[in-house]
């Protein structure tokens, strides 16, 4: 007997075809008058290629009710096979390719697919998943074969579609003709390989550039948030709610921002150079402008991101173990090194990759400060938009990117290995985390006092800048710039937004809370899936998740335009592809965060779940998600957090209707109108806090049954995601 | 758990939202300063009655914005930006012919970009090139002031000369080549190389050079010699425009329109309307300094003084096709910035 799940999802199939429009159109009043917006059943007498997907879902009817797992899974891969098929081959203007053309002849055209095919693929997945484990894959668990369908598809779709038209042209000249030799020269150009540097003359290659910098930064900023972490969670310091607060502040700032407060205080002119080549007559210098300025940045707003995985990581160490640990007569600091430090290692070894991965992925520090010092994203960039205009290039770089990001991946996963690091079980702890060694105490305060200074300086910039006339130069107080962009008229109809940064303030709130719950989802279902359950495949799954992470911003914005701009998926111009942009470039932080707290939650919990008689979608509900908590709100801060701040990826896929705000403030910072960058950014920054808070607030703290070491405890609500 | 149900539902309803653009009667792509930019199509829409939509964006991102979107296009004109990505994009047949009735107005550099793109493209300004140096930080080393493009070479400035690399940004190739017209290509890579010991870094945009120098980030910037005025009046920074008394090239700033665009009939109005004197006197209020093409409305009083620059008779057909700018650009990557300083 089939279940309930597969009644409705054939219900859903053939509402599909019968109710839902089928072609999506731009304008929904032109497309009612058109005739576009009908169901599949209007369109396939003049379509007849549509009749397969029309009779499908009788079949699938069938195959429910006599219960014929075999036909159901073969109905619904036929029509997902077809519904790609005829998709690709009839486009708007015609036969896509000019060898079918001359086959069948004529000239058939279809607009972009709609809800209806949106519906039609979706209940097609779900009932292959319900047939497949009818036959008993995944020990007949439907629902993690109808997750794993799901996001595979939306992953093939949404990443590695769009990335592979882009990184097909590394094999095209520049006319779009097949040449593999082209690809030999650009890929063993000195410029990318080159290593100048080391003799002594010269630049080295982006990419000998791009792998230093990536594993100095994310060696730097795991250590930098281990400290904090360490500092945060484990030491009596009264600074805890403020570290909390300032590590978190890099996140919700647009990077390049950072990169112009650093200039204002380290730059040639800046007041810290000006001050010591004054006082100490030390010379001025553009230290600044290279790897040093970009190693600075992009530590300045990665090492939170190190610190929200850590702390999370941190906090769910049993202490009962560390106090066993003691009672055993180990010393504080044969504690943390035989007991502590190896149960947060697969956390520490999250934290490197992302560093390392962001570093490589960075695209706003290097343009602001990197200048002669070439790494690969920047270099992606400009070979596209740049006057050399090389795309091919621009697909030979990104390849290396991704080999790199393959290449840690694969080591951490080498170094994390197979041990298990399971502390939250079914027991209840009711130990009490011991306090740090001295030394290692003292090592943490010394790392983490300068940098909160620095960080607080930093932010003073960058929120008083936009408040004072020319920051660095006239520091007298005005609202001019504010005014300028958030600026409110009264007029003859009344009072209205008269500042040029309304329009894409809104848009940009909007998409981002959007995007929010949607990448979180999705990243965390992604992560249960590759922690909790066995399939095959799962390493290249694994990787496919990570892809978009890998590769710049700007490539996918570009692959984005190319694979979304024409029908069978034509999403340009909406405001629909800056959210799917947003989900599928922030998925793997909701993911990284995921794994890494699950592979400390015993399994046994699920099991004694299933044990009791719940399926894997109850178990997923009432065990995993409650315990995943924090996870969940790093992800949903993340994803927010990201959204808002991301420049590169939508720098493409911005339009008149969807102007974004970092497009904004970069295009007032190219202008040198750093007054208005920098007040926008002060508003955005401000109203991030809000929103966290209000996540916060709504989503609840995590309680996992923990005694605090310090009972006396009192600090503000930090906003952690911890 | 109510609670993040009840976004996901919300969340939803709002993608469905999402999914529908809305439709403007012309679509324009523009590759100015953002203010330049609204401005001018707020002051369309205020003047035809006709709704504009506009997306601005750097040229080379259009250009290349404009190639991905070649079997769909989203936009109807490209206006602005510096001549050569539309030229570039003329010669790849993106771009649409049209002979506006207001050719015979323009100035005569106006129609000799149009005519050299088979009318798919047109001038709408024009800017010399230069560069801009910090007067402060020229006082506090005690330098006399520069006047050519010789006076670059001089030891004393040494790392403090910025330009851009001329692989990624426009500027930057119109120098590369404006000198190898000035001089032959043999002097002028002989000239580049010992500049190339003063330089303290190549940026990646065009824009960045005369931003360092009004910050003195550096003391000298190579810049059209607007942007650098831009940068002195719009961010009161003590920079000074040189115009090098060698002679020097200049940049055609361009429209187009866009084949294959929806709304060809609109895009025409607003093709012609910003040929016309109303869209090209505003320029100046919105600090854009450039000789504007209609030959009725006179140079911006800020802009750097014509009768003053020796202009170069700059060869966009050979300078600007792709051929030739390969060579050059491999060249300059080889010989000079590899070089050691």
């Amino acid at each position: 007997m089939m279940p309930i799940a597969a009644r409705g999802w054939s219900a859903a199939f053939a509402l599909a075809v019968l109710a839902l429009p089928w072609f999506g159109h731009e304008d929904p009043v032109v497309a009612l008058f058109a005739g576009e917006a009908l169901p599949l059943v209007f369109h396939a007498g003049a379509r007849p290629w549509l009749l397969p997907l029309l009779l499908l879902p009788a079949f699938a009817q069938f195959a429910v009710r006599h219960d014929r797992p075999r036909l159901l899974v073969a109905t619904a891969a036929v029509a997902l096979a077809w519904l790609c098929l005829e998709g690709f081959a009839i486009n708007h203007r015609g036969w896509t390719w000019q060898w079918l053309g001359a086959i069948f002849g004529g000239k058939p055209t279809q607009p972009a697919l709609g809800w209806g095919a949106l519906l039609y693929a979706l209940a097609a997945t779900q009932l292959a998943a319900i047939g497949l484990a009818r036959q008993g894959w995944c020990r007949g668990d439907a629902f993690v074969l109808g997750a794993i369908l799901l996001i595979l598809g939306a992953i093939l779709i949404f990443v590695f579609w769009p990335v592979m038209t882009v990184l097909i042209s590394a094999v095209r000249d520049n006319h779009g003709n097949f040449a593999p030799a082209e690809f030999w020269t650009k890929f063993t150009d000195r410029s990318i390989w080159g290593l100048e540097c080391l003799t002594g003359g010269g630049n080295c290659g982006a990419a000998w550039n791009t792998l230093a910098l990536a594993v100095v930064v994310g060696l730097l900023s795991t250590l930098l948030g281990l400290a904090f972490a360490l500092v945060a969670l484990r030491t009596g310091l009264p600074l805890k709610g403020p570290i909390r607060l300032l590590s978190l502040l890099p996140i919700i700032t647009p990077p390049f921002v950072i990169g112009l407060a650093l200039i204002i205080m380290f730059g040639r002119t800046g007041f810290v150079t000006t001050f010591l080549y004054q006082t100490f007559d030390i010379p001025r210098s553009r230290w600044l402008y290279g790897w040093p300025g970009v190693t600075l940045a992009q530590l300045l707003a990665f090492t939170p991101i190190a610190f929200l995985v850590l702390v999370g990581v941190l906090q769910s160490v049993a202490p009962s173990l560390e106090e066993a640990a003691g009672t055993l007569r180990a010393g504080r600091w044969r504690t943390f090194r035989t007991v502590t430090w190896p149960l947060i290692r697969p956390g520490v070894a999250n934290a490197f990759l992302i560093g390392f991965i962001e570093s490589m992925a960075d695209f706003g520090n290097p343009l602001m400060l990197g200048g002669s010092f070439n790494v690969l994203s920047t270099d992606i960039f400009f070979a596209v938009v740049g006057a050399a205009q090389d795309q091919g290039r621009a697909a030979v770089l990104g390849m290396i990117l991704l080999g790199f990001t393959m290449a840690a991946f694969t080591a951490q996963r080498l170094w994390v290995g197979r041990a298990r690091y399971t502390t939250v079980t079914g027991k209840g702890d009711s130990g009490v985390p011991p306090p740090l060694p001295l030394g290692l105490r003292a090592a943490c305060y010394a790392t983490v006092l300068p940098w909160l200074l620095l960080t607080v300086v930093v932010y003073a910039i960058v929120l008083s800048g936009g408040f004072v006339e020319t920051i660095g130069r006239d520091h007298t107080p005005t609202w001019k710039h504010f005014l300028i962009a958030f600026g409110i008229d009264h007029g003859v109809s009344g009072w209205f937004l008269s500042g040029s940064a309304w329009n894409s303030f809104i848009t940009t709130m909007w998409l981002s809370a959007l995007s929010m719950p949607l990448t979180a989802a999705l990243g965390l279902i992604t992560a249960w899936l590759l922690a909790r359950q066995e399939f095959r495949g799962r390493g290249a799954f694994e990787f496919l998740t990570m892809m978009s992470f890998a590769i710049p911003g700007t490539v996918i914005g570009v692959s984005y335009i190319l694979a979304f701009n024409t029908p069978p998926v034509e999403l340009t111009g909406t405001g629909m592809i800056l959210v799917l942009a947003f989900m599928f470039r922030n998925m793997p932080v909701g993911i990284r965060a995921g794994i890494a707290s699950l592979s400390q939650i015993d399994k046994s919990l699920d099991e004694a779940s299933l044990t009791l008689g719940a399926r894997s979608w109850r178990t997923f509900r009432l065990v995993i998600l409650p315990i995943l908590r924090p996870a969940i709100i790093a992800a949903m801060v993340y994803s927010f957090v990201r959204a808002v701040t991301s420049v590169s990826a939508v720098i493409f896929l911005t339009t008149a209707e969807y102007q974004l705000a970092t497009v904004y403030i970069v295009g007032r910072a190219e202008m040198s109108e750093y007054g208005v960058a920098l007040a926008y950014s002060a508003v955005l920054i401000a109203v991030m806090v809000g929103a966290l808070v209000l996540i916060r607030l709504l989503v609840g703290e995590q309680r996992i049954g923990r005694r605090s070491a310090n009972t006396a405890e009192t600090a503000p609500v930090g906003l952690a995601a911890s | 758990m109510r609670s993040a149900r009840t976004m996901l539902f919300a969340a939803a309803a709002l993608l469905a939202s999402a999914a529908m653009p809305a439709r403007a009667d012309v679509v324009v792509y523009c590759s100015a300063d953002e203010k330049m930019c609204r401005g001018l199509v707020t002051l369309f829409t205020k003047e035809t009655g006709i709704k504009a939509d506009m997306t601005r964006q750097s040229s080379g991102e259009t250009y290349a914005r404009i190639r991905a979107e070649k079997d769909n296009p989203r936009a109807d004109v490209w206006w602005g930006g510096t001549g050569d990505p539309h030229l570039q994009a003329a010669e790849e047949g993106l771009l649409a012919e049209y002979k506006s009735p207001m050719l015979p107005k323009m100035r005569d550099w106006a129609v000799r970009q149009a005519e050299l793109a088979k009318f798919q493209t047109v001038g709408v300004y024009m800017g010399a090139l230069g560069y801009g140096y910090n007067s402060e930080e020229l006082g506090r080393k005690k330098l006399a002031a520069p006047a050519c493009w010789a006076d670059l070479l001089k030891p004393e400035y040494k790392g403090e000369v910025q330009m851009a690399d001329p692989n990624s940004s426009g500027t930057a190739y119109t120098m590369l080549a404006t000198l190898v017209q000035l001089w032959g290509e043999e002097q002028a890579f002989d000239y580049l190389k010992k500049l190339h010991r003063n330089i303290n870094d190549y940026t990646k945009s065009g824009a960045a050079p005369a931003q360092a120098a009004g910050k003195g980030e550096t003391l000298v910037g190579v810049a059209f010699q607007h942007d650098v005025v831009m940068v002195a009046l719009t961010g009161k920074r003590p920079l000074v425009t040189v115009s090098p008394c060698e002679g020097t090239g200049y940049e055609v700033g361009s429209m187009s329109l866009i084949k294959g665009g929806r709304n060809a009939a609109d895009a025409r109005k607003f093709y012609d309307w910003a040929l016309g004197a109303s869209a090209q006197q505003i320029m100046p209020e919105f600090g854009s300094f450039q000789v504007p093409s209609n030959s009725d409305v006179p140079v911006p009083k800020e802009a750097p003084d014509l009768s003053s620059i020796k202009l170069i008779n700059y060869d966009f057909a050979k300078y600007g096709s792709s051929a030739e700018r390969r060579r050059l650009l491999a060249r300059w990557t080889n010989e000079v910035k590899g070089a050691a300083r």
